[in-house]
């Protein structure tokens, strides 16, 4: 303990170099625009800002861009509450609230909660790896692919009555995302599946983002495009005053979601360590539990504070999370991790682990300087606020072509492909016209983002177990969790079945 | 909307049959001691989902939905001319990326977005047709490196080389 | 623009043009240099081996300011690569983009010739480096020491012996039936995604063998978690002296992934002579050259000719491993 804390303090000092500091200061900034740009995430910031760090001496390099990653986990909500849309895969559960509390003029709020959920996140996701890196990391390794498919069953779990009430258009769309997923290369045959027509742009599937900006930005637009037109021109994007007894007032409202708060914290760096797919199953799974615990569960969906600050607590915890199997074991957790890994090799830092041992300075200094990220990016976040808030003052007709603009080019940057701007515009018009029906959007959102990761899991476990299910439940990490998951997904049928008995009981 | 409902769910339903028949393109049965084959993710579910498309249907007939029971108009004229408006110009532009480029497309966009359908002046509109792309090429193009479509050759060679020479 | 102008100055010398020809107007017009930025197609995902080349290049060229413009990766993983040679194949006569490699520039083709792509129309520009195989298993398997001890294991356990690689018909599949038929096993090949997450699926004892890369291994090797049984190379492999190659063992089965910048079809010759010098300087760099140390990669640069001959040899030697396998019809 006493060793520990003393390698934090030396870590502390590499991270307090005023190069360093600025560095993190700087990559906090540039990391919250580009997370708050509708289709770049921390991948996109991490990615192309790899080479400028040539300027800077190794550690500080990894600094600038841990702190590039960070910043967009935190910027990543600002696009998912102010549009609607979903800036990366991390921020889906976020819109599920943050969307609401916006549209009644409570951004600020929203804004406030994710902010300060995610440096809570952020800070005790920190202070658990700083104390428990090792012994986690052992865990992460023996996890398989029957243990992803059992986390992926939970996740799914989680969610459970998320859509609307018209069972059949929830399972349908949950369906038609899942579907849509498997678009691309079936890894496991070697063969290329679904890519109609022979289309190319289709064998790299269809990415996430251009299904969640088409339907959440185009079709919403599109759809706020009809409100605006009945209410005879008169509609705004989102109500939105800013005041600094607001924020008070909301800081103090927040006090009351401290246990969401550290709930979301957990449950995101435990799914975040896991090397399945780093923090979008730990937001999705913080939101579920928020919503299952909560008092008040009918308020999800419709802007409870608790139902942003769940998933914001756990994907900066997750992020953080996803560092450790990458620094201690050289795996990715999520791509973003994938390309700071790259970074430390071409820098000849060799993760590993034996990382901790031969370069323990530049863990240590990174570590301290996530601690310096998190207090940096939730004062600018908080700072940026009522900059925010004024955008969004803007008449519609001046904001809708800006967000049209960002669509059309967030849609093309992640590939860089003019074929998944054509199918982001098709998956818009087409999910507005659905929308109108009451064909719920969301879950098909969530099944293209897990759909990926749970398919190659179910099939590689079955193949090296012969084509037997038991293998999910003999293996001692993935038993339980298949059990918690199958038990999750049965309490909707148990619970009228209860109920009917029990009725019955009371009428004899 | 209650014909809407019904047009939706069995154009849903015959997507739903059409994916099936494309996933059958690659085993969708069990294989021995491997498991579910290539075909069998997508087969199947597309299958959920077509079962999906006649509950939908059913539930039409049997009037049980909100949209199966509304009367309303699903789309009146003016929604129509509006939505289809934007829905339009979006496509004219996306269109326009190819001939002309990003940085030609998004200012028309802008000036028919922000002069014809928001009615703003022409200060308003000028200032949107030229901060939008110049603020795009620097973050984009010089800042993150990701190169935006420019159209035709002629236009990137008279255009953007001068501005890369200046600016990369 | 004096910036250029060095920079252009600086060309002219390596590519030997002699110092008093720089600024005369036909030397002007002999040397070449990109107007745009580069695109540097990448065969696939992010954060991936290849990528992570890429980048380094990107880094190495932008550092020591090699080039005028940036090069900016673009991946274009789908479906082993037969996305981003349909691309390359598209952008025929065009000095922009340049792409890097692997082994599946060769069995893409020949696995789905609806493709109708025909690899020696692309313009060979380098190689950058050979990565090479070893077999390896997890380092708890006391009872494993060495080849026979591993053909002993497997053979006990049939169809139960998990091997674990990065795709069905991918470099490791191939490695993984070639030991099938040369040592007469029965292993069940299972694909994962990416070379690290095979890597991993070995040292969590979630597979009993895999075919990777060294430097995918790399960590977990000097960890003590896992082990090389032996390497699929000519000589052993500096980094791991007690692992013998199959050709001491008396397999003569020797296989490399290559790792090449290749240009668009039709690309000029200015181009093409820009392009040469450029990945030359690259591969001279101290940046790549310690990443081939580090990273136990083979193979000196190949250009030109040579490269294409190369290219021409691997893909009957691929063409040939595919049919035994099955993958597709002679």
């Amino acid at each position: 303990m006493a060793d520990i804390l003393l390698q934090l303090w030396g870590g502390f000092l590499v991270a307090f170099e005023p190069l360093n500091l600025m560095l993190v200061l700087i990559g906090c900034t540039i990391g919250l625009f580009i997370g708050a740009m509708p289709g770049l995430g921390s991948v996109n910031g991490v990615a192309i800002l790899l080479p400028l760090t040539f300027l800077v001496p190794p550690t500080g390099a990894i600094i600038f861009l841990a702190a590039i990653y960070y910043g967009a986990m935190y910027g990543g909500a600002i696009s998912s509450i102010m549009l609607g849309i979903p800036g990366a895969s991390t921020a889906v559960a976020t819109t599920f609230d943050g969307r609401p509390l916006a549209k009644e003029g409570m951004a600020d709020k929203a804004l406030t909660a994710a902010a300060v959920a995610s440096f809570v996140g952020g800070t005790i996701s920190v202070v658990l790896f700083t104390f428990f890196a090792p012994p986690l990391a052992h865990v992460a390794l023996f996890f398989g692919a029957p243990e992803e498919f059992s986390l992926m069953m939970l996740a799914f779990a989680t969610f459970i009555g998320l859509g609307g009430d018209d069972i059949p258009k929830t399972i349908f769309s949950i369906c038609i995302g899942l579907v849509l997923s498997a678009v691309g290369l079936d890894i496991i045959s070697g063969e290329p599946r679904l890519i109609f027509g022979d289309i190319p742009g289709f064998l790299h599937g269809i990415n996430f983002l251009v299904l969640a900006i088409g339907i959440y930005g185009i079709g919403e637009m599109l759809w706020t495009v009809e409100e605006n037109y009945k209410a005879g021109g008169a509609s705004m994007l989102s109500k939105a005053v800013v005041s600094v007894q607001r924020t008070l007032a909301n800081l103090k409202e927040l006090l009351g979601t401290w246990k969401t708060a550290v709930m979301g914290s957990f449950l995101g760096y435990f799914v975040g360590i896991l090397p399945a797919a780093g923090a979008t199953p730990g937001s999705l799974m913080a939101y579920g539990v928020a919503r299952q615990i909560a008092r008040d569960p009918q308020k999800f969906g419709k802007g409870s504070v608790d139902g942003v600050v769940a998933p914001e607590s756990a994907n900066n915890a997750a992020s953080t999370g996803s560092m450790l199997p990458m620094l201690t074991l050289g795996i990715p957790g999520s791509p973003t991790t994938a390309i700071l890994l790259g970074g430390m090799v071409i820098w000849g830092l060799e993760p590993g682990p034996r990382l901790f041992t031969d370069h323990s300075d530049f863990v240590w200094g990174l570590i301290a300087s996530l601690y310096a990220a998190n207090l940096f990016a939730v004062i600018i976040n908080v700072a940026f606020i009522p900059a925010f808030i004024w955008v969004l003052k803007l008449p519609f007709t001046l904001l809708a072509p800006i967000i049209f603009v960002l669509c059309l080019v967030g849609g093309y940057a992640p590939t860089q492909d003019m074929h998944d701007v054509w199918l982001m515009l098709l998956f818009g018009v087409v999910g507005y016209l659905m929308r109108k029906l009451d064909y719920p959007l969301a879950p098909a959102v969530l099944a293209i983002v897990l759909g990926p990761l749970a398919e190659p899991a179910l099939r590689q476990s079955l193949l090296i177990n012969n084509g037997s299910f038991d293998i999910f439940f003999t293996r001692p990490y993935s038993a339980p969790i298949m059990i918690t998951a199958l038990v999750l997904l049965a309490l909707p049928l148990l619970k009228p079945l209860m109920r009917l008995i029990n009725g019955k009981k009371a009428k004899a | 909307m209650r014909k809407a409902e019904f047009v939706m769910a069995v154009v849903m339903g015959i997507f739903s049959l059409y994916l099936m028949w494309k996933s059958a393109e690659l085993p969708i049965g069990w294989i021995p001691e491997e498991g579910p084959g290539g075909g069998a993710w997508p087969f199947w579910l597309s299958a959920i989902m077509a079962i999906c498309c006649v509950m939908i249907l059913v539930n039409w007939y049997r009037r049980k939905t909100p949209p199966s029971q509304s009367d309303e108009v699903y789309m009146d004229r003016g929604t129509l001319i509006a939505v289809g408006l934007v829905a339009g110009a979006l496509t004219v532009t996306i269109a326009l990326f190819y001939v002309i480029g990003v940085y030609g497309a998004i200012p028309l966009f802008m000036i028919f977005y922000v002069r014809f359908l928001g009615r703003h002046s022409w200060a308003t509109t000028a200032a949107m047709a030229t901060i939008t792309p110049v603020v795009m090429f620097f973050f984009f193009d010089i800042a993150l490196k990701i190169t935006l479509p420019k159209g035709l050759p002629i236009v990137e060679e008279t255009i953007f080389y001068p501005l890369y020479k200046i600016f990369l | 623009m004096i910036q250029t102008k060095q920079k252009f100055f600086g060309l002219g010398v390596a590519v030997g043009l002699g110092v008093a020809a720089v600024g005369l107007p036909q030397a002007a017009k002999a040397a070449w240099e990109p107007k745009k930025p580069v695109e540097f197609v990448v065969m696939a995902g992010k954060g991936g081996g290849a990528d992570k080349a890429v980048r380094l290049m990107q880094s190495i060229i932008a550092k020591n300011k090699m080039a005028p413009v940036p090069f900016t990766p673009v991946n274009k993983p789908g479906g082993t690569g037969a996305e981003a040679l349909v691309y390359l194949k598209g952008k025929k006569g065009d000095d922009h983009t340049i792409m890097f490699t692997l082994n599946s520039f060769y069995t893409t083709p020949l696995r789905q010739p609806g493709l109708k792509v025909n690899i020696e129309e692309f313009t060979p520009v380098m190689r950058m480096a050979e990565d090479t195989f070893c077999l390896w298993v997890n380092s708890d398997r006391k009872d494993i020491n060495n080849v026979d001890d591993f053909v002993k294991a497997a053979k006990a356990k049939g169809n139960g012996w998990i091997m674990a690689g990065t795709g069905k018909a991918s470099e490791d599949n191939l490695l993984t039936d070639f030991l099938n038929s040369a040592y007469g096993l029965k292993m069940k090949y299972v694909p994962y995604k990416g070379g690290g997450k095979v890597a991993k699926e070995l040292a969590g004892n979630n597979a009993d063998s895999t075919v990777n890369n060294p430097s995918e291994q790399l960590g977990f090797f000097e960890a003590g978690k896992t082990k090389p049984l032996a390497c699929f190379t000519k000589d052993r492999i500096g980094l791991f002296k007690d692992a013998p190659t199959f050709k001491e063992l008396g397999k003569d089965f020797v296989y490399f992934m290559q790792r090449t910048v290749v240009g668009a079809p039709g690309m000029s010759d200015d181009a093409k002579a820009y392009y040469k010098d450029l990945f030359t300087k690259v591969f001279n760099s101290d940046e790549w050259q310690t990443y081939r140390k580090k990273k136990a990669l083979q193979g000196d640069a190949l250009t030109g000719d040579d490269l294409m001959n190369y290219w021409k040899n691997e893909r009957d030697v691929h063409k040939k491993m595919l049919t035994k396998m099955g993958a597709i019809k002679g």
